[in-house]
């Protein structure tokens, strides 16, 4: 039995979840960017947390513990250590204006708002507001892949792409192998990533032993 | 009736009597949290003192407005901030008085503001001026949006209507609120020439905004400006705190008890909101000017997107 | 709990334990020459078990399931996997001999090469949307890992490119899932039988047709970029031709089929409910534009794997628009144009591995007169092109011979542009595969690694069990194939 303020409390981690996605396009530095991300990823637990509390649905604790462990902690921790390692360009390259990508963004949110609320007129309330929250970080996740030229900002597009359909999963009441799919998309991005990352330092340093990383550092 | 006209009084002289020491309470925050032990709460009054009793000296080029804007300024910023309710609902603007008002009070004290900035032709004034302008170009419109949804959500622009609407519990923890609060905040760093947008103590060429308006002014005129310019804070602190977290105010019909206690509750509210706002101006570093449209963009957005909240609770 | 694993006298659970348990076995053995026969083993006992199938077909379960619809993809994925491991022994052996990948490598290619066939299998017998979308993005996973086997920067682009293009549309996939789910849930109840075909079939009338429209757009957009689509289809060509040539024949004979059968099966989900918008012009239309852009693009290309990667776009759009006409002919059509396309273009891709290694080079241009230099294979190589292009008495004409008829008794305006662009592509495939088979010979170039003649008859023997039920396919399909085909056309709507 849903209560007044469970409901609201679900709606209000959903805009934080949301307002990062945003803070995600505002962002000019790459660290910010991946600071940010961090905390949309930290927001995502809190939902996911909070729908397991309210559906009585343990497995998505899990879910919940993905999120915080790895999208909250160890991706960025790593972009974080790659970017200086690799010494990627710090600032972040646009296609389009920040100005007119926030506007663009608030454009897709009225967008899957118009899209989700008369569609979804037999569901239950909660559903439908954390589906109509989940949609916009989806389509503003897409928006950031579009218009950031950097491999880095893509996949942090794509990482906020995925927050956006995790959180479309755990507001969905029981459905299951919601921590099947999260660990699939965890998967799929960790490997990709430091294989493709990999590889790149070993292109650099001719090969993938750290000694060699280490006489660039300097003075020690 | 007479009971509203004496609590205006009041809350008129209060908001005069307040402002220059929530002024040095944040200066002395900012200073702990720097390593400084610096100077007491009381300063401003003092600053205000001496100011006062100095000649104040205008340039050959200036005009009348030179010396009619801080009058001006002063009055309009004094007159929005008697309009907005402290410590009690039961003041006697409440009828005339609405959010649009003071916006449009607040823009007025900074158009003569801007106006005798440009009036001595120095460059400092003009490019003061012109920074000004681009700042309320869309903090004013990021502000109104604010007002708007608050209005949709409440039924009312006035400031007292929307406190009595949040008091009564109806909305619950809304995002459309939470949105148009972290709007609010924004457009009130910006309005106040706080950190990140203005830092109040530089007179930098690069950095400053505010000061650079003011900087020719001497005597009294410097006196009501800086006076104008705390009021200012004030206004801020009180508009935020009383919209979003109106706690303890006294009510209409309400006896002097109730007063007390809202007296009591607005100066914890506006002296915990000036502190926080102490730690956030030292945690961050103030951003370059063209980044000041992306930032008050975001402003209007949060506050279109409040807008768009509140459909979706109502249509949900 | 019992319901939901399939027990040991299931096939279906043999089907996916050997490619599992041969992934598992595979990444731990060291010797890359045992590996290759390890792996086609695998693949012959994987085949056999699908076969089974055939024989004795088990009851639904919670998570898996087969039904007329999945049962000969199952078979024909157990098939064309068997014979790729087949080619992919010998071509896998030359690229060692000429220095071009190491053992540790091939260690890995082997193990990935049976996992991805597993994934294939799972998502082709998943009873559950979620378990049939966690089956496709492994696939892309262990696809995306092998493309860029090679580690040149064109490779590591290539799969840069695969990756972010079809995660996104895998993520857009999983929003439509979602969105199924909640369609199903008021309903069916919460929990897996909300996301079990088998169930929802049933119920679909009562589910809301708006979300359902909505869901279907989402899958389409999202599993269409997996199926190669245009505009979807950026990342099909240099995966392509980037990757190894054995990932290239099952990344076109396979993956695009288990993409489509995807889409297929939210289809038959969307039209049993009979409020829902129609999927059939929207398939239409991306399947005209896909064929369009594809055979333009046939003209250009000087890449020989490139040139056949967008013919499997153009095929793919075929066989899209033959299903978004719907009706049972053209279902039929496009079920039987799925299992050529499959056939010939694995084909065609052994032949190019073969041609690539024997030459040197891939570009075109510098491949001449191979009817003279390498008979078998060149004029092999010429049959085959001919099969892809749509010349009879062969399989891939006689299915788009259907279509076009189909379309013509159904909607005449749309037989227009769908058999010009069949006609465009035509032109430039006959034109290219003739320049490359006749001609005068260019100078030896210097020999790709030593061909070994066991390797060279594994190859082209696994060339042969592809080309021949093409050939024949044209003049004769067997009744009982005929008979699923129309079984599965009823379904299909």
């Amino acid at each position: 039995m849903l209560s007044h303020y469970s409901y609201d409390i679900a709606h209000l981690i959903g805009a934080a979840v949301l307002m990062a996605g945003f803070a995600l396009l505002y962002q000019r530095r790459l660290q910010a960017v991946l600071n940010t991300f961090a905390f949309q990823a930290l927001a995502l637990a809190a939902a996911a947390g909070w729908q397991a509390h309210i559906q009585n649905a343990p497995h998505l604790w899990v879910t919940a513990g993905i999120a915080l462990v790895f999208k909250a902690i160890l991706v960025p921790f790593a972009l974080h250590w790659l970017v200086k390692e690799l010494g990627i360009h710090r600032a972040v390259e646009t296609a389009l204006s920040i100005g007119w990508t926030m506007i663009v963004g608030v454009a897709l949110v009225a967008l899957s708002i118009m899209l989700v609320l008369p569609v979804t007129a037999n569901a239950a309330a909660l559903t439908r507001e954390s589906l109509a929250l989940a949609m916009s970080v989806v389509l503003l996740g897409l928006l950031m892949m579009i218009t950031r030229h950097n491999a880095v900002t893509q996949v942090v597009g794509f990482m906020a792409l995925e927050n956006g359909l995790i959180l479309a999963a755990v507001s969905a009441k029981g459905m299951p192998l919601v921590v099947e799919i999260s660990v699939a998309f965890s998967v799929l991005v960790a490997m990709t990533l430091f294989g493709i990352f990999f590889f790149r330092i070993r292109e650099r340093f001719d090969s993938l032993d750290l000694q060699y990383l280490e006489t660039h550092r300097g003075d020690r | 009736m007479t009971m509203a006209v004496l609590w205006q009084v009041l809350h008129t002289l209060l908001i005069a009597a307040l402002a220059p020491l929530v002024t040095g309470w944040v200066r002395l925050v900012k200073s702990r949290l720097n390593g400084r032990r610096g100077p007491s709460p009381l300063q401003p009054y003092r600053d205000l003192f001496r100011l006062l009793q100095k000649e104040s000296v205008v340039a050959y080029s200036a005009s009348w407005i030179f010396r009619a804007a801080p009058y001006v300024t002063f009055a309009a910023i004094w007159l929005a901030a008697c309009a907005v309710p402290t410590f009690t609902l039961n003041i006697a603007l409440v009828p005339a008085a609405d959010l649009i008002a003071v916006v449009a009070l607040l823009g007025l004290a900074r158009f003569w503001t801007a106006l005798a900035g440009m009036d001595v032709g120095t460059a400092f004034g003009g490019l003061g001026s012109s920074r000004e302008m681009l700042i309320a170009s869309l903090g004013e419109p990021a502000m109104l949006m604010v007002t708007f949804s608050l209005s949709l959500l409440s039924g009312s622009t006035s400031p007292a209507r929307i406190m009595l609407f949040v008091l009564s519990g109806n909305i619950g923890l809304s995002v459309s609120l939470g949105l148009a609060l972290v709007a609010l905040i924004m457009v009130a760093l910006a309005e106040t020439g706080r950190i990140p947008i203005d830092n109040p103590a530089t007179h930098l060429e690069l950095t400053m905004v505010h000061e650079a308006m003011v900087l020719e002014y001497s005597g009294r005129h410097l006196a009501m400006m800086d006076m104008a310019a705390m009021i200012r804070l004030l206004l801020f602190l009180a508009l935020i705190g009383g919209l979003f977290l109106p706690f303890g105010i006294g009510l209409p019909g309400g006896g002097i008890a109730q007063v007390a206690v809202g007296l009591a509750a607005f100066l914890a509210r506006t002296f915990v909101l000036a502190s926080l706002m102490a730690v956030f101006e030292t945690s961050i570093a103030k951003m370059r000017v063209f980044r000041y449209a992306d930032f008050l963009g975001g402003a209007l957005l949060l506050g279109l997107l409040a807008t768009i909240f509140h459909y979706v609770s109502e249509a949900v | 709990m019992l319901a939901l694993i399939p027990e040991f006298a299931n096939p279906l659970f043999w089907v996916l334990a050997f490619p599992l348990g041969g992934a598992g076995f595979l990444a731990v053995l060291p010797s890359w020459r045992q590996a290759g026969l390890i792996n086609v083993a695998i693949s012959i006992g994987t085949f056999a078990g699908s076969l089974t199938l055939f024989a004795h077909r088990p009851e639904p379960t919670r998570l898996l399931f087969i039904d007329d619809f999945n049962i000969y993809l199952v078979a024909l994925t157990a098939f064309v996997g068997m014979t790729t491991a087949v080619f992919s022994a010998a071509y896998i052996g030359r690229e060692i001999r000429a220095r071009r990948l190491n053992s540790l490598r091939l260690r890995f290619y082997h193990s990935m090469y049976q996992a991805f066939l597993f994934t294939m299998l799972l998502a082709l017998t998943a009873n559950n949307t979620g378990v049939m979308w966690v089956a496709i993005e492994a696939a892309t996973l262990a696809t995306v890992l092998m493309v860029s086997l090679y580690r040149t920067k064109e490779a590591i682009e290539a799969a840069w490119k695969y990756f972010i293009l079809c995660s996104v549309g895998i993520g857009l996939a999983l929003f439509g899932t979602i969105l199924v789910y909640l369609a199903a849930q008021p309903v069916m109840g919460d929990g897996p039988d909300a996301m079990a075909w088998t169930l929802m079939i049933g119920h679909a009338a009562e589910m809301q047709p708006d979300l359902l429209n909505l869901a279907f757009v989402f899958v389409l957009v999202g599993y269409g970029t997996k199926v190669g689509l245009a505009p979807l289809h950026a990342w099909l060509p240099d995966a392509h031709a980037e990757g190894p040539t054995p990932i290239s024949a099952v990344l076109s004979g396979l993956l695009l089929n288990v993409a489509l059968y995807a889409l297929l099966r939210f289809k038959m989900l969307i039209t049993a409910n009979g409020h829902t918008l129609a999927p059939g012009p929207m398939m239409v239309t991306m399947g005209l534009s896909s064929l369009f852009l594809s055979a333009f693009m046939l003209y250009r290309r000087g890449d020989i794997k490139r040139l056949f990667a967008y013919s499997s776009i153009e095929h793919m759009g075929v066989i899209t628009f033959a299903f978004g006409m719907g009706g049972p002919l053209a279902n039929f059509a496009g079920l039987l144009h799925m299992t050529m396309h499959s056939l010939t273009k694995s084909a065609i891709f052994f032949a190019v591995g073969i041609i690539s290694q024997n030459a040197g080079t891939k570009h075109i241009a510098d491949i001449r007169g191979l009817t003279v230099s390498h008979p078998t294979i060149g004029w092999g190589f010429l049959l085959a092109v001919l099969a892809i292009a749509g010349v009879p008495p062969m399989g891939v004409f006689m299915s788009e011979f259907l279509v076009i008829s189909s379309t013509f008794a159904r909607q005449p305006l749309l037989a227009a542009p769908l058999a010009l662009g069949l006609l465009i592509a035509f032109g430039a495939l006959i034109s290219r595969a003739s320049s490359m088979a006749f001609g005068t010979l260019l100078p030896p170039q210097a020999h790709h690694g030593k061909e070994v003649p066991i390797a060279t008859a594994f190859a082209y023997t696994a060339f042969a069990l592809h080309i021949v039920p093409v050939m024949v396919a044209g003049i004769y399909l067997p009744p009982a194939l005929v008979g699923w085909f129309q079984n599965v056309a009823r379904m299909l709507g």
